[in-house]
């Protein structure tokens, strides 16, 4: 008992009971991700000031190279390596488990680790000027597409760590009942993760194999089976996020579930349909017949967007209510005023929710409409809808459980609180500037991955309107006010964990207060001194006005935006 | 534990979020039957040394001998089949086309993935090496628009801009004339 024991220490904020090589893991994982995070940024940087026409920093050469570095860093190697850290934590830590095969997790660390130096190495010097999509046959050196398995391989052996420790956690009965929501939740992003890198190897491999002469690829099969990887990995993120917005929502606000059964069949969806809807990615591609591409974009892919708008529902309910049972009861909104605005944690997770929902949703949704996708494929349209889903959606939950992380996980006082608290309105303004302008900017037709929209050197003038410069010039600023965030979520997180002064063994309110959320110690979610019973329902509005509200305005915009760009389309030539 | 009666709330929004869903999956196959715009066209595999021969057939058979920024212009009759090319860094060749009449354009590549986006109308199609993909187009309006590349297609993919020219309703193309009269950005 007592040797067993010795591998775990007792969270003495949580009462939860962490094992050391779980605490390790996810300290690896978190670190390497933010490397990820500070090297993708700095090219962000760089590519942002390179399409701001009036500053247009880098060569051509090294716009293309950076914007590849950009992509790779952020999307995969930031994003994935932050997802491995919360499979450990969803699984050894909240089921109170050890790892299962902590020498096999580290070895997919290694792994994970190489490949992802194969790719750097690659990149940085030239041999992979392919972009993030990499599509055949535009050629990179072998290296690269190996450090894309070589890590792909490590991951799908985190996910299959993940599971066995389920199966531990189950067999050693150290939980009751059914698995918290929050590994509901992970348990989808790693069934979909598993599916994912599936696809990642269906195709790198075989490219791998082109690209030393072995065998041939074609260029619509390469892209119809790369979004597999591609889209799919962006629903890792999504599944990931949402159940950090549960965590995060009972972490700061007492969150309640409304209904675990709602919000588990929504997790399901995901799994059932999100494969198929990486084919709205091909809506104009000359592969592919329009009654593939309507089944795949509608029917599969609708029930996906069901799921994120019961989820885009049911989380601001579960605050709502969460509020509303701990007295906070007076009008629609007056539990909205009264939440702790002032927590990083709280701020980023509705951030998080309001701009993925707003902005990123009802694009991509608008989007991927298979005659809509006409006015809107490759254009800046389209990074513009995704910055809002994976920045100001999964990158910000993310930040927001890190000032969650660092006191309960790495046991360290949040360096720079004060600037912690502005760090999420700054990242998330910033991005919401960003991504607006660069939709609206899209709406011209203006390409993405573009080095020069002046044309200089072309064989024909093209001008844009004049609101394009002044849309790019409001998207650059944007974008300088997110780097900004960007950097200030880096600092506190380096500083906290290699510089940070420990949390120490006094978890009282007064020992903590102004150096860590207040959530770490005030515990909403240990206390709720009404019952659901006696919560009154507001009339037709049920238990949960408030959202019931929001969620209107979120459909009505949808609406609006949704037909609008059914109008756009009608004005331009017929074709078909 | 979990399985508790659903809240009121929580099933008025999920009847709508169905029902608009639903919505959104009607409008796709309502705008085949109705609508003006859809990218089904005729699809169809081809080798990229077959689809060149193809082009440099389409250029004999009715080039104005005309060439525009360095390209052939070509201006077919009402209702052919045109053939464009995407190459790196070119689009081959300059169409003139007449305003309300109705071709097939196809599209596909020499080398690489490009990205048809013409502009301004903002329209945009995947142009894939080994796949000839035939849009039935209908230009609506009058006027010079270009052909941008939007698929990263190599470190001249900025550089890749073509040209297509349509006259109003009732003139006849007028091979000498136009390139000159559209005003070449060179």
């Amino acid at each position: 008992m007592n040797a067993a024991d010795s591998a775990f220490r007792v969270c003495p904020t949580t009462g939860l009971k962490v094992h050391k090589d779980a605490d390790a893991l996810i300290k690896a994982n978190a670190v390497v991700a933010t490397v990820a995070l500070l090297v993708g940024g700095i090219a962000a940087i760089l590519v942002l000031l390179t399409r701001w026409q009036a500053v247009h920093l880098l060569s051509d050469v090294m716009f293309y190279r950076w914007l590849t570095i950009h992509g790779m860093n952020m999307l995969i190697f930031f994003i994935l390596f932050f997802e491995m850290a919360v499979l450990y934590f969803a699984s050894a830590v909240l089921l109170n488990c050890r790892v299962a095969g902590p020498k096999f997790a580290w070895a997919a660390f290694v792994l994970m680790v190489a490949g992802a130096g194969l790719v750097e190495w690659t990149t940085f010097t030239g041999r992979a000027d392919v972009l993030f999509t990499s599509y055949v046959p535009l050629r990179a050196h072998p290296a690269f597409y190996l450090g894309v398995i070589l890590f792909a391989v490590g991951a799908i052996i985190v996910t299959t760590i993940f599971f066995s420790t389920l199966v531990i956690a189950k067999r050693e009965r150290t939980y009751t009942g059914s698995v918290p929501l929050v590994t509901f939740g992970a348990i989808t992003a790693a069934i979909i993760a598993a599916i994912t890198l599936l696809h990642g190897a269906a195709i790198y491999i075989p490219t791998f194999l082109w690209s030393v002469g072995v065998m041939n690829v074609d260029p619509q099969i390469y892209r119809l089976v790369w979004w597999g990887l591609g889209h799919s990995s962006q629903q890792i993120n999504v599944a990931a996020m949402v159940s950090i917005w549960y965590l995060l929502g009972a972490l700061t606000a007492g969150a309640v579930v409304l209904n675990e059964k709602i919000s588990r069949t929504a997790f399901v969806l995901y799994i059932l349909f999100i494969s198929m809807a990486s084919a709205h990615h091909l809506l104009v591609d000359p592969g592919f017949g329009p009654s593939w591409k309507i089944v795949n974009t509608s029917y599969f892919m609708y029930m996906a967007v069901l799921a994120s708008m019961l989820h885009g529902f049911t989380v601001p309910a579960g605050i709502e209510m969460g509020m509303r049972l701990r007295g906070f009861t007076e009008g629609i909104f007056g539990w909205l005023r009264r939440a702790p605005w002032g927590d990083p944690g709280f701020s980023a997770l509705c951030l998080s929710v309001v701009v993925f929902g707003f902005v990123g949703g009802i694009t991509g949704v608008t989007f991927g409409t298979e005659q809509i996708n006409i006015i809107a494929h490759n254009t800046l349209r389209i990074p513009g809808h995704f910055h809002a889903t994976v920045v100001s959606g999964t990158a910000m939950a993310f930040m927001g459980i890190t000032y969650y992380v660092i006191p309960l996980i790495f046991r360290k006082k949040v360096a720079f609180y004060g600037m912690a608290r502005w760090q999420p309105y700054v990242f998330a303004i910033g991005m919401l500037i960003f991504s607006l302008s660069m939709t609206f900017v899209g709406t011209f037709g203006v390409p993405r991955r573009h080095y020069d929209i002046s044309f200089a050197g072309a064989p024909f003038g093209v001008e844009f309107s004049p609101a394009t410069d002044l849309m790019m010039g409001l998207m650059a600023i944007g974008g300088l006010i997110a780097a900004l965030g960007g950097g200030m979520y880096i600092l506190i997180t380096v500083w906290s964990v290699f510089f940070g002064a420990p949390l120490g063994a006094d978890c009282t309110d007064k020992a903590l207060r102004g150096s860590v959320p207040p959530g770490v110690y005030a515990r909403p979610f240990m206390e709720l001194p009404k019952t659901e019973v006696e919560l009154k329902e507001h009339g037709r509005l049920g238990v949960a006005p408030g959202t019931m509200v929001l969620v209107f305005v979120f459909l009505v915009a949808f609406v609006v935006y949704y037909f609008a760009n059914w109008k756009l389309l009608s004005d331009t030539w017929q074709i078909g | 534990m979990w399985w508790k009666p659903v809240h009121r709330s929580e099933r008025i929004w999920f009847t709508i979020a169905f029902i608009w869903c639903m919505i959104l999956f009607a409008m796709m196959p309502l705008w085949h039957l109705r609508g003006g715009q859809n990218p089904s066209g005729t699809r169809a595999r081809v080798e990229p040394s077959a689809y060149v021969a193809r082009v440099q057939q389409f250029v004999r058979d009715y080039g104005t001998g005309a060439t525009d920024g360095g390209i052939p212009v070509v201006a077919p009759p009402a209702g052919a089949d045109i053939y464009l090319l995407g190459a790196q860094f070119q689009w081959t060749p300059v169409l003139q086309l007449e305003q309300g009449a109705e071709y097939t354009l196809h599209l596909s590549s020499l080398d690489v993935n490009h990205g048809f986006n013409l502009f301004p109308f903002n329209v945009n199609f995947q142009v894939v090496p080994g796949y000839d993909y035939g849009l039935r187009v209908i230009p609506t309006e009058a006027g010079s628009y270009s052909i941008l590349c939007n698929e990263f297609c190599g470190i001249g993919h900025h550089l890749m801009v073509g040209r297509v020219i349509v006259n109003p309703v009732g003139t006849a193309s007028a091979p000498e004339a136009s390139p000159a009269a559209a005003g070449g950005g060179q």
